[in-house]
């Protein structure tokens, strides 16, 4: 089967007075119909940039290269901007992490729900309207035809959001970019807009970009996850094969900040990743993770390899093996030191 | 947006009744208006004859609620001056105040946005400078200098437009210019500023990531953001142009109303000073209220407050 978007050596640089900041790094996955990807990491790693990359809306200081950006079969990298326009919010829409601000306050929301649609399927108004009344709906919005008249003021943030997804839906995309969609929403209306999300890509059956920071939401959505650090994908595979057998030092660093219910004892200290991240200004040799991790040799210093360990988990990390292997002796021996003699 | 309007409204009344007593108290400001109105070698007699004429012996807040009965009426009595009724003064003067006021808001206009626009959709360009530049020297050059250089090149070395008078068309086109340009330096940059912050603005990137049209993302999405702060400073600065007008008027020999009203404050005729300064301040407030009203329609959030 042919993925849905398909991204190879995508790269993301902006020229700054101390030198041009390579904030993605060269990276490469694809996404098929029905399946979710979790790109995750910690701010500034350049997960949003990769997405506003694919829609081709970066700020006009950056510059966007990549080896292929296919999606559908189509070669993103040749279309033109006015060619690009008809892909964005028809073929491939996307989600903000804002919703408090990502809905013009001047127009209405029926208003702001439609205008894509009349422009890209050329619909009637009354069309528009039906198919908005519809998403809306759908995204579990009551009363939704009174809300057309509505202005974006006079919704909270939870329905911002919906209005948000049913935006992004309203042509019917391929595929669906949700950049932090819930990190802006408190934790029960997380819980429900993740959960909508999930119905809404079974029912339209799109291929999902999910980009956030926070691991609970990547075991509770994600089918593969992609870890990126410092404009890297460090880590990806399915997400099963992630979550039990975290490999890069750095994922596993990530893992151990989260607590774990019944495993995690009360007052004990999370864990942290020591150091900072490097400047991605200028060139750089080796991994980026290297001053960070407990594993590092010199090697780590000069060459970076990615190594597939098991089918659909690949690891970018010359140890990985060595990584991977003093890990499972690890786990046999806290497994073997657990257990009563 | 009905509550709104009559709250406003109801702010309006409250405001023009104040700046009533202020202009009518302008009159007492300066001593007694009989004695001044009398000249210096008048009698105690004639003074005691003028002070019942005008009403003057009358207490304070009669005078006042009879000159303001009058003046809602159109009623501002006689000019001590010209002999002639203030009414007929003022109206036979403010058609070239308001063509002149008129004009050079437009041209103001026309001029300012789409600089501001061009400038914050290519910051740091030639064309923000060129704009940059044009807002300081308008800032900085004093307008009379500016009309006067005006009058030099195009009334005189290249003799294609009047210097002075207001009997055509041509006679408004260096007062439109010097009077529009003195605004265009504001708007220019306000207009900058706020599509500066638009463009960048969730929304806009909202907008376009729905795959709009660059020009639909600006004009619908940005732009209309953009201006509300213009609206409400086009209408101060409306009024500014029609009150303040006075130097423009004088250089170029128009006789507007802010002419008058100089004219006027020199004279001492304080009938005719008091009915344009309460005319222009109900000005003032009728385009504030206009201009609330129009920034309520382009921005939804100010209707409920």
């Amino acid at each position: 089967m042919t993925p849905t978007i398909k991204v190879e050596n995508l790269r993301v640089s902006i020229p700054l007075a101390a030198g041009v900041l390579h904030a993605v790094r060269g990276i490469s996955f694809e996404v098929a119909k029905g399946e979710t990807l979790c790109l995750v990491g910690e701010s500034g790693c350049g997960k949003s940039l990769t997405s506003l990359a694919l829609m081709d809306l970066l700020p006009s200081r950056a510059k966007r290269e990549a080896d292929r950006i296919e999606l559908d079969g189509a070669d993103l990298l040749k279309l033109g901007e006015r060619d690009m326009a008809k892909v964005r919010g028809s073929t491939m829409a996307m989600i903000f992490q804002e919703p408090m601000t990502s809905l013009n306050p001047a127009y209405t929301i029926g208003n702001q729900l439609e205008e894509g649609i009349r422009l890209h399927k050329g619909v009637s108004a009354s069309e528009a309207r039906e198919r908005a009344v519809y998403l809306l709906e759908k995204v579990g919005i009551t009363g939704a035809s009174s809300r057309l008249g509505q202005y974006p003021h006079q919704l909270s943030g939870g329905l911002r959001q919906r209005v948000m997804i049913a935006m992004a839906l309203m042509c019917g995309p391929d595929l669906l970019i949700c950049d932090e969609p819930t990190t802006a929403l408190d934790v029960t209306i997380q819980a429900q807009i993740l959960h909508l999300l999930k119905d809404l890509q079974r029912e339209f059956d799109m291929a999902v970009i999910l980009i956030t920071h926070d691991l609970g939401i990547v075991a509770r959505v994600a089918d593969r996850v992609a870890v990126m650090y410092a404009g890297e994908i460090i880590e990806s595979g399915d997400v099963d094969e992630i979550f039990s057998r975290p490999t890069h030092p750095y994922t596993q660093g990530l893992m151990n900040c989260i607590p774990v219910p019944g495993k995690t004892a009360y007052g004990e200290r999370l864990g942290t990743i020591p150091g900072i991240v490097p400047s991605m200004i200028g060139e750089m040799t080796g991994c980026a993770f290297a001053n960070r991790c407990a594993y590092a040799e010199d090697i780590c210093l000069k060459t970076l390899t990615t190594r597939e360990l098991v089918p659909n988990h690949a690891v970018r990390c010359v140890r990985a093996e060595e990584v991977a292997a003093l890990n499972a002796g690890l786990d046999t021996a806290t497994a073997s030191a657990g257990s009563p003699a | 947006m009905l509550v709104y309007t009559a709250k406003r409204i109801l702010l309006a009344i409250l405001v023009s009744l104040t700046v009533s007593a202020l202009v009518f108290s302008l009159l007492y400001l300066s001593g007694d208006p009989a004695t001044a109105l009398a000249g210096e070698r008048a009698s105690q007699a004639d003074i005691m004859a003028i002070r019942a004429a005008y009403g003057f012996d009358q207490p304070v807040y009669v005078q006042y609620f009879k000159w303001l009965a009058g003046a809602v009426q159109g009623e501002f009595g006689e000019s001590v001056y010209f002999r002639l009724p203030v009414i007929d003064l003022i109206l036979e003067r403010l058609p070239v105040t308001m063509t002149l006021g008129v004009c050079a808001m437009i041209f103001a206009l026309a001029l300012s946005i789409p600089l501001g626009v061009l400038a914050a959709m290519y910051p740091n360009s030639l064309i923000d400078r060129a704009a940059l530049l044009l807002a300081v020297v308008g800032q900085a050059m004093p307008s009379f200098w500016f009309a006067l250089m005006l009058i030099v090149l195009f009334a005189y070395w290249v003799p294609i437009l009047p210097a002075s008078g207001s009997d055509s068309w041509q006679h408004f086109v260096l007062p439109t210019i010097v009077l529009g340009y003195y605004a265009t330096p504001a708007f220019m940059r306000l207009t900058r500023t706020g599509l500066l912050d638009v463009l960048s603005s969730d929304y806009v990137r909202t907008a376009r990531a729905k795959g709009l049209r660059p020009a639909k993302v600006l004009f619908k999405h940005a732009l209309r953001n953009a201006i509300i702060p213009v609206v409400s400073l086009a209408a101060v600065q409306f009024g500014f142009m029609l009150t303040g007008s006075i130097i423009i008027e004088t250089v170029f020999a128009l006789h507007g109303a802010g002419f008058l009203a100089w004219e006027s404050i020199s004279r001492s005729d304080f009938p005719t000073v008091q009915a344009v300064l309460l005319l222009f301040s109900w000005f003032y407030i009728i385009l504030t209220f206009l201009a609330d009203l129009l920034n309520a329609w382009l921005n939804p959030r100010i209707r409920v407050a």
